[in-house]
């Protein structure tokens, strides 16, 4: 569940493949990691959602698809719930991704250097 | 800040391991693949290998993507970098550089798993084509296969050192 949140994945599912009953599987769920494998499911897609948040400028419906959330509006009031803001306003209470993924500014410029440089020098070294 | 952070980037936390030099503490925080398309190599590590986006920033003004994924937990990042053109590289060189990425010469990324074989089986079944089927080395199981770009990833099982465990 882990590793494979952003599927289409359900309770039912995940029991068949553990071999075992709808009501069994989530009992032994329960008694296991102290909640219901869909809360738990939807609380590792939350955590997935904030992280994307803080981190890309993905749009909202784009995160939400991503961690395997079909409606938006049912995803923003789960997180709302959870993080006690709405998704635009969690990612607002953060520094812009731009800034707080650190982007090596360096690299950044080399890419956009500009392509026809005309200063003196390159003249002064003839056509190559 | 804006509630709580589970599993997220650690910004100006501790650093755990690395070389100390003179009281500094140096350790690798991102590594880099050069790829030929962005959005192939993103769909590949997560949705495929089912890694974490750890960042995805278009920088417009510098007509720059910076874009980071890595597998859950790990330490050290993975940043998935297009091929540079002019006026980074000209363009003799920037489609130099792509077709030696396409040819495997672009660097090699080493995995570890607990399990080589149960990894080989999963992978394959969402659609990653091996190099080759896991053999048994002198350090353990180990198989290897490609990012759509041409990138070599090795993903090792390591095992108590045994050289009678023959190379199969």
């Amino acid at each position: 569940m882990d590793s494979r949140y952003f599927e289409d994945l359900s309770v039912s599912g995940m029991a068949r493949v553990a071999g075992l009953s709808k009501a069994h599987f989530s009992r032994e769920f329960c008694k296991a990691y102290g909640e219901a494998p869909h809360q738990y499911l939807l609380t590792r897609r939350l955590e997935r959602a904030a992280a994307l948040l803080r981190t890309t400028d993905w749009p909202v419906a784009t995160i939400c698809s991503s961690v395997g959330l079909a409606s938006v509006g049912s995803f923003s009031t789960s997180f709302r719930r959870v993080y006690g803001l709405s998704p635009t306003g969690y990612r607002a209470s953060w520094p812009p991704a731009a800034q707080f993924v650190r982007i090596p500014l360096c690299v950044a410029r080399a890419y956009s250097r500009p392509q026809n440089r005309t200063f003196r020098e390159d003249g002064a070294r003839g056509a190559t | 800040m804006g509630g709580p952070v589970i599993g997220g980037t650690v910004i100006g936390g501790t650093v755990i391991g690395g070389t100390v030099i003179g009281g500094t503490v140096i350790k690798i925080a991102n590594s880099q693949f050069w790829v030929h398309d962005q959005d192939e190599a993103l769909k590949f590590y997560t949705k495929t290998l089912g890694w974490e986006v750890r960042a995805d920033v278009i920088v417009e003004a510098w007509h720059f993507r910076w874009l980071v994924v890595a597998p859950r937990g790990s330490d050290v990042g993975l940043v998935l970098m297009p091929v540079p053109g002019p006026p980074m590289l000209d363009a003799d060189s920037s489609g130099a550089l792509s077709e030696l990425v396409a040819k495997g010469a672009g660097g090699t990324l080493f995995l570890e798993t607990n399990d080589c074989r149960g990894s080989y089986e999963d992978l394959s079944a969402r659609g990653v084509v091996f190099n080759d089927p896991p053999t048994t080395q002198p350090y353990g199981i180990d198989t290897s296969f490609r990012d759509p770009s041409g990138n070599n990833i090795r993903l090792t099982q390591v095992l108590p050192f045994d050289l009678s465990r023959a190379s199969s």
